[in-house]
């Protein structure tokens, strides 16, 4: 996590879990960095973004930036000037959580001219569990148009195979054959594998990325 | 088949094609949007029909078409873009039409907000329409329930042709949860032979309508829907309970809600009180029975909801006045916190109610 560049990008297919494990990775990466900051450019989602945990997240240290338009209801994709903030400021440690799809990723084009190579990081979170990337050849077409729309290269892949609660070491597993085709077919690395705290101490200590354990910040207790 | 994972409005798309419904007529609003969305890139693969509609009221009349000529037919609105859509419903029941209706619910009045909420109870069960009507409300609270629900609701509409309505909060079409898509139980469903599929000069010419010239005509038609919902009573009615026997307090609630009142029933439980759940899953018809269990035992009731009490008048309804009936509920798209209910639960238990 120390190794990716300044500006983190995540991506993915709606409801790969790319808020939660951007808010995850804001979480550790406030515990080895100051000025962490987590951009929440999400315009497709109404509810479940990571602007609802800038309470919590706050209290530890880390700048959330969401919405312009105050409250919890707007469904207007209006964004905060400040993003420009902790983009062009080299001493924030930066992660934009974007909106799901290539319509989320469209709102990452107006940031472009930041994105340099080596300067920043852009990780496409995979869950082989969504019907749209259960297969090599959708993700890769998901990957791509939402390269497209961002105008920026995916940097590197996160297996973020689950089934909330219930998932296994297996499912897992399952996951991460998809994601390394994919990663072999672009020639892209697999950086991160994501599990819920116990499933990742049974995962193999040798599986190709960084074994990346969990909590479940956006899912409330009561929704078990 | 595998578990895949679903958000909830997702789900009830791809549930809704699994059903056999290869056309939807809506409008977009939020929360429910992924519906529409979902529709729009699934149904051409089938050879179906997609159709944003120029309002919500010009869908549910395609609806009313569509239905009138035989097809398995789904809209999806939320809560303003239901209220619109009454008056076609009004027409689809006297019509005797089979359709299925979801509602994914935010608060209200008006506009309102885009947050979940539970505050169309009335609109749901009493109906915004005009006439002497009754559809049938289903309430999942998970969204496995959902895509079961949502598939049944088909044969349930076709059954007895009349339309169904899935009424989810908000967080049923936002939530992700693991899904699989299983065959409902068979119905015995007839042959449309009412439907307008073109006489092809063989038989007389099929009229599908909602008006009748004679009162008597009217009257007679009216308590045949009549005799129709008292069928659906009979056979359809459908509800949770937990521990409701001798329980010191009994609680009501549906949907998402039910499941924030288990959470607050289980921490009750760990200091040994008894808790009982009544968690209805038909909203229409409102499973009146399932509160013959209550015993003397029981302190009170305690009914919590995602509006300022809407369900309350079923649940008194349903108790006949023989225990008082408790209330706690947020509005406006906030949502119930487990602590708050476990309070209240306490205070009726404790006597301090």
């Amino acid at each position: 996590m120390l190794n990716d560049n300044r500006i983190r990008i995540i991506t993915g297919h709606y409801g790969s879990g790319k808020t939660e494990f951007a808010v995850n990775y804001a979480v550790k990466l406030n515990k080895e960095k100051e000025n962490v900051a987590l951009v929440d450019l999400d315009v497709v989602n109404p509810y479940f973004r990571s602007r609802e945990k800038s309470n919590d997240l706050s209290k530890l240290g880390i700048k959330v930036i969401g919405s312009s338009i105050k409250g919890m209801g707007a469904d207007v994709p209006a964004i905060a000037g400040e993003v420009l903030g902790p983009i062009q400021d080299e001493s924030f440690e930066t992660i934009l959580d974007v909106g799901g799809d290539p319509i989320g990723a469209r709102a990452l084009g107006r940031y472009n001219k930041y994105f340099k190579d080596g300067k920043y990081d852009m990780l496409f979170v995979i869950n082989a569990n969504r019907p749209e990337t259960q297969t090599v050849d959708k993700a890769i077409e998901y990957l791509k148009n939402i390269e497209l729309q961002a105008r920026a290269k995916v940097t590197g892949l996160v297996n973020n195979t689950h089934l909330l609660k219930s998932t296994t070491k297996e499912e897992i597993l399952k996951g991460q054959k998809i994601v390394k085709e994919v990663s072999k077919k672009l020639n892209l690395p697999i950086r991160y594998v994501v599990a819920l705290e116990d499933v990742a101490k049974e995962l193999p200590k040798d599986i190709e990325g960084e074994i990346f354990p969990i909590k479940m910040y956006m899912r409330e207790d009561w929704m078990y | 088949m595998a578990k895949v994972l679903m958000k909830g409005n997702e789900a009830i798309g791809a549930a809704a094609i699994k059903a056999g419904c290869h056309y939807f007529f809506g409008y977009p609003i939020t929360p429910q949007n992924e519906i529409p969305e979902y529709m729009s890139r699934e149904l051409p693969k089938v050879d179906g029909v997609f159709l944003q509609a120029e309002s919500e009221v010009a869908a549910i009349n395609m609806v009313y078409g569509a239905a009138g000529a035989g097809a398995r037919v789904m809209t999806s609105s939320s809560s303003p873009g239901i209220a619109l859509k009454q008056e076609g419903i009004s027409y689809i029941a006297g019509a005797e039409l089979p359709c299925v209706i979801v509602n994914i619910v935010r608060g209200g009045p008006g506009l309102g907000g885009i947050q979940p909420a539970q505050s169309d109870y009335y609109q749901a069960t009493r109906g915004g329409g005009n006439g002497d009507y009754r559809h049938i409300v289903y309430a999942p609270s998970t969204l496995q329930e959902t895509v079961d629900l949502v598939m049944e609701s088909f044969d349930v509409a076709e059954q007895y042709r009349i339309p169904v309505m899935v009424v989810g909060d908000g967080m049923i079409g936002q939530m992700m949860e693991p899904v699989e898509f299983k065959k409902p139980k068979e119905r015995p469903l007839a042959e449309k032979t009412w439907a307008t599929t073109g006489t092809k000069g063989k038989r007389k010419p099929n009229i599908i309508n909602s008006l009748f010239i004679d009162p008597q005509e009217l009257e007679d038609h009216v308590h045949k829907l009549e005799r129709k919902h008292e069928e659906i009573k009979k056979n359809e009615t459908r509800f949770e309970e937990y521990n409701v026997e001798d329980a010191d307090v009994v609680c009501v609630a549906y949907g998402t809600t039910s499941r924030i009142v288990k959470n607050a029933i289980k921490k009750c439980e760990e200091d040994g009180l008894k808790v009982g759940l009544i968690r209805p899953i038909t909203l229409w018809p409102f499973p009146e029975s399932a509160f013959d269990k209550i015993t003397d035992k029981t302190k009170g009731l305690l009914a919590v909801e995602m509006s300022t009490g809407q369900m309350i008048d079923d649940v008194k309804i349903a108790i006949k006045g023989k225990k008082p009936v408790y209330f706690h509920g947020r509005t406006g798209g906030m949502v119930p916190n487990p602590t708050d209910i476990e309070n209240e639960i306490r205070k009726i238990a404790g006597g301090e109610k």
